[in-house]
């Protein structure tokens, strides 16, 4: 690295973003706080709901300054390499906090899968747990009758988890186009696959619930359906979230495309979504495999 | 780039603003520092005045002073507290302040990310402290294992878990911006085996805080869909387990204990050299130590697990591993001691914390040895023994080597020295009364008492009273540092460029105070 690169690193001047930011989080988390705390009681709804809501508008208020702030900075040429660099590596440090985060929940499905509904039916050292606590309970995974005695249908992964399934991978690949078009520079063709993306993020979106739909209706599989219906929601829940945020980002990435932005250099807004794409990709396929086949 | 930065009237080197915008909207390193600093001294003496509370209830037997409920609440928030809100964030404002500077960076990579994980700190905690008027504050212990928090929980488990999550989100962008900057804007010719051990051990601790924070933040949310949503993931009437609940805080929580310590290794190892006017003693084997015993902080969780019932081969593996740590810890140690041998030792108050440092902290490294052996930790586990072992590494361990690092570069923040008499007398008071405080601890525990109690047998009056003593005085002891601070900032002989004669490093080319802007233009290294 050069001297040079050093001396036009940006150190951007004072921002508003990053506490309005701050209280954008303090409204949710409090918001959220009170609200979830009053689930069930006889105050409910008092209030929280609203500083919730607040929260969450004044977040999209400042994600949509901020970044706005870092594109015209970034427009206008104040960036040099080495900034673009910084955003990177941030950019894939935080896909990597947001593999762990999944890890945790993968880890609690393998922990119930393998360690504790076996040892609630008496595995291991634990034939007295079995003998004296619930002496009916069968282990079985997916674990469709409870040690309590609820019971719940397995989601099959034929079907709409399938479909999915071809609809996210296809995504992939047509995101991974999109990106080949953009370092040749051909427009039409960046539109068409990142257009193509989209609707097949959103098809998704839309299948997933359709399943929910499905699940809550018909099976009787929810979210308090024991551990079978935790892991299975939460899992699917936050993945949902994840495509969510990324379709959002990618939506955003195809505006900027529209008005011309990114050159076949220099686009880190374009890599930032689609690397986040390929991670709720891979996310899905582990998802596919354990939540559903196996 | 050919475009100038300069001509933005903002990027001109003087530029600063002013008043309480100044504090913020600020991008600048040194401020956020700063920031950091005072939020971790401020929930510092919160945490403390709590502590205080409880060793007056413990004062002697019997319930006098607070209820028992009460009394669980305040263990849990003084707990949290000093994690969350002293101990790290006093880490992430050396960070912020030091790196930038030890590395020849114009500042942190992404400076406006930097001032958005600050600020969300302090309403986080404004969250989890206003839950002690919002019927009651979490009771369930800084652990809060299930399922005391879902469902015994006295209704803090939503604040709480909200409370973390922004915290965590503030942990994690803080450690990516140490990591990009470390990666990404160090002084050419500054190769990473050139780097200030200082800044290894941030650079390897961020590593650890973006791996096992978004782990806290899943096993909280799994305790509140737990509490609030009817999943089973700790209930096994569902199918689920409330060990796991233990599993998974654990595997953030040796790694989080670690993240504590492993900036402290850096700090000793830039104030030791200096005082002994000899380099480090095995520079790239403290590099390697580091790296293993952060490697080594994944695989030893569930050594805080014995008693639950795992299974003998879980027992085993987790008590070879953990005492596996021991060896790099032990490589630091004797490296510390062997960078003392024969140096022209001089005893500045930065010194006598890094000494006490060594000392004490190793103190609490053998009580930790003791506690990972299976089977003894069956008698140890919950008592005051653990007490007394984690408050040694933390409180004479991190929070002794944050005082050493402050008195290290007060004078390069102030421009000023700081009083040297006061801050002796802030040292052995310290010293003192912090080992009054926690030595009869181990006492108290290996006798049977148990910890998070606010009632106690009537054998453990005498050694209780004199803990309490010994609280009390660490606690005033505290103030004084405090003084010193506030003298320090407002004058005092004035500092030269490098206070300490035997002093290496960037941050003591730039003049004291240090220029708002350090190089703007990298520096070179050689
Ligand atoms: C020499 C290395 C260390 C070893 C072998 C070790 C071992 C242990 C063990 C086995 C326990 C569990 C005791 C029990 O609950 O029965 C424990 C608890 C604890 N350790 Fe360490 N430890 C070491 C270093 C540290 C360091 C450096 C820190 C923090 C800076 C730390 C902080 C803690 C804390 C906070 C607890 C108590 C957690 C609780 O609230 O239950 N330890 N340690
Ligand atoms: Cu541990």
């Amino acid at each position: 690295m050069t001297t040079k690169e050093y001396e036009s690193y940006y150190v951007p001047a004072d921002s508003q973003w990053p506490i309005i930011g701050a209280l954008a989080l303090f409204c949710i988390a409090f918001g959220a706080g009170g609200f979830v705390s009053q689930i069930g009681a006889e105050t409910e709804g008092s209030g929280w709901g609203y500083l919730l809501m607040t929260g969450i508008a004044i977040v999209i208020y400042m994600i949509v300054g901020w970044i706005a702030n870092v594109i015209s900075e970034s427009m206008s040429g104040l960036y040099s390499e080495q900034m673009s660099a910084s955003f990177r590596q941030g950019m894939s440090w935080f896909i990597f906090s947001e593999v762990m985060f999944f890890c945790a929940f993968f880890g609690a499905l393998f922990y119930a899968r393998v360690l504790s509904v076996p040892w609630l039916a008496g595995d291991g050292a634990n034939v007295m747990t079995g003998a004296v606590l619930w002496p009916e309970f069968q282990a079985a995974w997916p674990l469709i009758k409870t040690p309590a005695g609820g019971e719940t249908q397995a989601m099959g992964w034929f079907g709409l988890p399938l479909l999915n399934t071809v609809l996210l991978l296809t995504s992939s690949v047509t995101a991974h186009f999109a990106h080949l078009a953009l370092l040749k520079n051909d427009r039409t063709k960046l539109k068409l696959f990142l257009g193509i993306t989209i609707i097949l993020g959103i098809s998704f979106m839309f299948f997933q619930v359709e399943e929910y739909i499905e699940a809550y209706q018909h099976m009787n599989l929810r979210l308090d359906s024991g551990i079978y219906g935790s892991t299975f929601f939460m899992l699917t829940g936050f993945h949902g979230m994840h495509v969510t945020l990324g379709t959002v980002m990618l939506i955003v990435v195809f505006m900027r495309v529209l008005k011309g932005h990114f050159t076949p250099t220099d686009h880190f807004g374009f890599e930032a979504a689609s690397w986040y794409w390929h991670f709720v990709d891979v996310v899905w396929v582990l998802l596919f495999l354990f939540v559903y086949i196996l | 780039m050919t475009t100038s930065t300069t001509d933005m009237a903002h990027d001109d080197h003087g530029y600063m603003a002013t008043g309480i915008k100044r504090w913020l909207f600020t991008t600048n390193h040194k401020d956020i520092g700063t920031m950091y600093l005072w939020f971790a001294f401020i929930m510092f003496l919160t945490g403390g005045s709590m502590a205080m509370v409880i060793r007056a209830e413990l004062f002697q037997p019997g319930l006098q002073i607070v209820n028992p409920d009460f009394f669980n609440q305040l263990t849990t928030v003084h707990g949290l507290i000093m994690v969350f809100g002293a101990i790290m964030p006093a880490f992430t404002g050396l960070a912020n302040w030091m790196i930038p500077m030890m590395i020849g960076a114009p500042d942190m990579a992404l400076p406006r990310l930097n001032n958005w994980s600050f600020w969300i700190l302090p309403f986080a905690f404004t969250i989890l402290l206003s839950s002690f008027f919002l019927g009651g504050a979490p009771n369930f212990g800084w652990t809060f294992y299930a399922p005391l928090s879902t469902t015994y929980s006295n209704g803090s488990t939503a604040f709480f878990v909200f409370a973390v999550h922004i915290m965590g989100i503030s942990s994690i962008m803080g450690a990516i911006n140490v990591i990009v900057t470390i990666m990404n804007l160090r002084a050419p010719g500054m190769t990473y085996m050139k780097m200030p051990l200082f800044v290894w051990t941030f650079f390897i601790t961020a590593y650890l805080l973006i791996a096992v924070m978004p782990v806290l933040a899943g096993v909280v949310t799994m305790l509140l869909t737990d509490t609030y949503f009817g999943t089973s993931f700790f209930d096994a009437s569902g199918g689920g387990d409330p060990v796991m609940f233990q599993h998974i805080f654990w595997f953030f929580g040796h790694p989080e204990v670690y993240i504590m310590i492993l900036p402290a290794f850096g700090i000793v190892s830039t104030t030791i050299p200096t005082f002994s006017r000899k380099k480090l003693f095995g520079y790239s084997s403290m590099v390697y130590a580091t790296s293993s015993i952060a490697f080594l902080s994944f695989i030893v969780w569930a050594h805080h697990m014995f008693t639950t019932g795992m299974p003998l081969i879980g027992e085993l593996f987790f008590m070879y591993c953990t005492l596996l740590i021991a060896v790099p810890t032990g490589v630091k140690v004797f490296n510390w001691m062997a960078t003392m041998w024969r140096g022209s030792i001089s005893f500045e108050v930065p010194m006598m914390f890094s000494i006490a440092f060594v000392i004490l902290f190793t103190i609490g490294g053998f009580s930790g040895l003791m506690l990972a052996m299976a089977p003894v930790d069956f008698q140890y586990h919950d008592t005051y023994f653990v007490v007394a072992h984690f408050h040694y590494v933390l409180v004479t361990g991190s929070l002794f080597s944050i005082y050493a690092a402050a008195y290290y570069w007060l004078p390069k923040w102030t421009g000023h020295m700081f009083n040297e008499t006061l801050a002796k007398a802030h040292f052995w008071c310290s010293l003192i009364s912090v080992n009054l405080l926690f030595f009869p601890m181990h006492f108290l525990g290996l006798a049977g008492m148990p910890r998070r109690i606010p009632d106690y047998a009537l054998q453990f009056a005498d050694f209780n009273m004199w803990v309490s003593i010994g609280g009390f005085a660490f606690g005033l002891s505290q103030l004084i540092f405090l003084a010193v601070v506030i003298k320090c900032i407002r004058g005092g002989e004035k500092a030269p460029a490098k206070p300490w004669d035997g002093a290496e490093g960037l941050e003591w080319t730039v003049p004291s105070p240090a220029p708002y802007h350090t190089f703007s233009t990298p520096p070179k290294i050689d």
